[in-house]
């Protein structure tokens, strides 16, 4: 950072005095400064421990705790059926995210958590991920979505392990007090956003954190202009100033009255918060979200409707559904390890291990038993079985440079001046046209 | 000979540098250059290398020529205000923190009550990073659960101290100055207890006013603290950042020139060519007061 600066090589000033302990001082100096910098270059060039056939280290972004809790379970499964030992690095998750690339081209685990979709299948055309087909060809329970968000350019590399929602969530008992009912269509919608500011329990909102408010872009543009078009505006294929694009923007300013105040300076939690405090009614969210705000004992009252139809044509066909899962980097030490622990990770047992500890969650394998899901579960487990196309989240689905670059800072200005849509189109356009211009890998 | 002492001397002279001596300068020279150059100079050129190339720090690297200077300079809407903000964190550091250091330590030391205990308090937040400041200031000025909400109490229609964007670069500047302040009081204070006080009642002497003794007498014998505190004080608006990353990683109305380089070269994103640029315009404001630092202690070192 930029306070650091360097130390340790103090180089005294030539001042008159004896001779001899002038040069001893110097000589002296020399060897301190030797002394100080070589261990450090040296130790700069060692490669540190590894290989090590039985032990099989795994990056973990699992920072909460609740999915912390639950990997550990899961891990220590595994352990016990294979007799290996599972060594977990957990990072915060916003940092492992941000210091992505210099970790896999550091020194990676073997195997880390990662996001299925375009941001995988774009370190996976860098060259940086294992192809891990051969793993794939053994899996049973996966449907073809699945295996193509898994996929990039015919070979698989990811083994998805849990997904979550995005809807509108709510506290079913404010609903009941109030006589709120689930909005079916756009316009009802609405009409409950109005009621809600009026009652003095806005909808929840908050972007400080970049990335929560991207889930209603997607939605809207979704139910808007379709499935299709999401795929190729984040694929940059489609223009940012076409008019489906500000119509997006213009239908979004429609609730924009009813949202909490302040949204830029609020985090997620504490917008989970707001909600289970009821202080607000409903938010766009991902399911963790409320369900790591709620305690326990109230995570019975969440409920969540799909996001409401805008489009006849589109109607609620689309659903937001990120998928979490692994990959093994290339400079994977314990290839046979990493491998052996994926074809495990990527079975029914291990995904009711987990899911049993993070019921924020559902799980993917057609297997996996649902029969101690919550209703939430069960009702997500639906959502996401009924929908025609399921899409990762903005900065799941296009490229990274442009999600965080250009997109974070494009929907803030647009909460913070909802008034300026051609300007800020335009602005996206341009930086679009520079950021995918230049090339991958 | 007579003269036998001076050449005696003068051989003396001619011989101070033995080999031993050369190899041991060399090697004492050699150490600092090369880390400097290893550490300062390689890094600089490299950016500014790097700054004509598109490079994602995985793949091959293109060369673009100007193409990433256009784009900052054209299509980089973070850019100008990250550039706007940057001159606005040294006008303010240098025009009202500074000043009210500077006012702090001439109270103190003129013997103020308890001025040992107001000494201590005010350095104290010197000893914070400023990423913990940062940290300080969300929990004081929090949307939801800040401290001066949660005493204004306005629950309907909450300030929103650190998203608004035309708000929180303020209180961020408030908040870096609580600990700027408490530096520059210390070193005023320092150079204060160094004045002749003789000098004072020479002025005094000579029917000078308080302001005057104060503003032709005191103020110019600071000379080498005011440059010091100069020097501190653009350093410190250049290099901004921890405390705009600690609040909200330096989007939404925080850019700094230090925040888009880290977004732009270390985040998932990987734009190292486009950041570089960012870092050479950096460079380039940064060796602007440099070279004036230098020229003017140079200059100044001739005069003396």
């Amino acid at each position: 950072m930029a306070q650091s600066s360097l130390k340790g090589t103090v180089v005294p000033e030539g001042t008159s005095g004896h001779r001899m302990s002038r040069r001893n001082l110097l000589r002296g100096a020399a060897l301190g400064a030797g002394a100080l910098t070589l261990p450090a270059l040296l130790s700069a060039c060692g490669d540190g421990p590894g290989g090590n056939k039985n032990e099989v280290t795994v990056g973990s972004n699992a920072s909460d705790p609740v999915p912390k809790k639950a990997y550990a379970a899961a891990f220590s499964a595994y352990e016990k059926k294979s007799g290996k030992k599972v060594k977990v690095n957990t990072k915060d998750h916003n940092d492992f995210q941000e210091n992505i690339n210099r970790y896999l081209q550091g020194t990676p685990d073997d195997v880390f958590m990662w996001f299925a979709g375009y941001r995988m299948q774009y370190f996976a055309e860098k060259g940086l991920l294992h192809e891990i087909s051969d793993v794939w060809s053994g899996f049973t329970g996966f449907s073809a979505a699945l295996k193509e968000q898994s996929t990039h350019s015919g070979k698989q590399y990811f083994v998805p392990y849990y997904y979550y929602p995005w809807a509108v969530f709510h506290r079913k008992s404010l609903f009941q007090s109030k006589g709120y009912q689930q909005p079916k269509t756009w316009d009802d919608f609405i009409a409950l956003a109005k009621r809600m500011s009026k009652d003095g329990t806005p909808v929840a909102f908050c972007d400080k954190d970049g990335w929560p408010a991207m889930g209603t872009f997607d939605y809207i543009n979704m139910r808007l202009n379709g499935y299709d078009f999401h795929k190729s505006l984040m694929a940059g294929t489609e223009a940012w100033t076409d008019a489906k694009v500000k119509n997006v923007f213009d239908t979004w300013r429609e609730v924009m009255p009813y949202y909490q105040k302040g949204a830029l300076g609020r985090t997620w939690e504490e917008a989970g918060q707001s909600l289970q405090q009821r202080k607000t009614g409903m938010a766009v969210f991902g399911m963790p979200h409320p369900g790591t705000q709620f305690p326990e004992n109230e995570r019975d009252d969440i409920d969540f409707f799909a996001f409401p139809e805008i489009d006849p044509q589109y109607a609620q066909d689309a659903v937001e559904a990120p998928i979490d899962g692994f990959l093994v980097a290339k400079k994977s030490k314990n290839l046979d390890g990493a491998k052996a622990l994926l074809t495990w990770l990527g079975t029914p047992t291990a995904e009711n291990t987990y899911l049993a500890l993070d019921p924020n969650n559902v799980a993917v394998n057609d297997g996996a038993d649902t029969a101690k899901y919550s209703a939430l579960q069960k009702k997500s487990a639906q959502l996401v079985s009924g929908a025609k196309q399921i899409s990762q989240f903005m900065d799941r689905d296009t490229r990274p440079d442009f999600a965080s670059t250009v997109m974070i800072k494009a929907i803030q200005d647009f909460i913070g001046n909802p008034k300026d849509v051609d300007g800020l189109c335009n602005s996206i356009e341009r930086q679009k046209k520079t950021i995918f211009s230049s090339p991958v890998g | 000979m007579a003269l036998n002492i001076p050449r005696r001397a003068g051989r003396r002279r001619l011989r101070r540098f033995t080999r031993r001596d050369t190899v041991v300068l060399g090697v004492l020279l050699g150490i600092p250059v090369l880390l400097d150059i290893v550490i300062v100079w390689g890094p600089t050129l490299a950016s500014i290398g790097l700054s004509f190339t598109s490079w994602d720090g995985v793949g091959d690297i293109h060369w673009v020529g100007g193409d990433n200077y256009k784009n900052v300079f054209e299509n980089y809407p973070a850019f100008w205000p990250a550039v706007r903000h940057n001159v606005l964190w040294l006008l303010f550091l240098g025009l009202i923190a500074t000043p009210f250091g500077l006012f702090l330590a001439v109270l103190i030391d003129r013997g103020v009550r308890f001025s040992r205990f107001y000494q201590s308090v005010i350095y104290l937040p010197v000893v914070l990073s400023l990423a913990i400041v940062g940290f300080i200031a969300q929990l004081i000025l929090g949307t939801d659960q800040g401290v001066v909400n949660t005493i204004l109490n306005n629950h309907e229609n909450p300030i929103d101290w650190l998203g608004d964007a035309h708000l929180n670069i303020w209180m961020m500047m408030i908040a870096a100055s609580w600990r700027h302040t408490g530096y520059v009081m210390i070193l005023y204070l320092a150079g204060l207890k160094s004045v002749d006080p003789q000098l004072k009642e020479a002025a005094a002497i000579d029917g000078a006013n308080a302001r005057q003794t104060f503003f032709r007498v005191v103020f110019p014998t600071l000379r080498p603290v005011n440059v010091i505190v100069g020097v501190i004080t653009v350093i410190e608006a250049l290099r901004a950042f921890d405390i705009v990353y600690a609040v909200n990683k330096g989007r939404n109305g925080l850019e700094l020139l230090s925040v888009l380089i880290t977004d732009n070269i270390i985040g998932e994103a990987s734009r190292i060519g486009f950041g570089s640029a960012i870092a050479v315009v950096l460079l380039t404001v940064s060796l602007g007061f440099i070279v004036t630092f230098l020229v003017q202690e140079l200059r100044g070192a001739r005069e003396r």
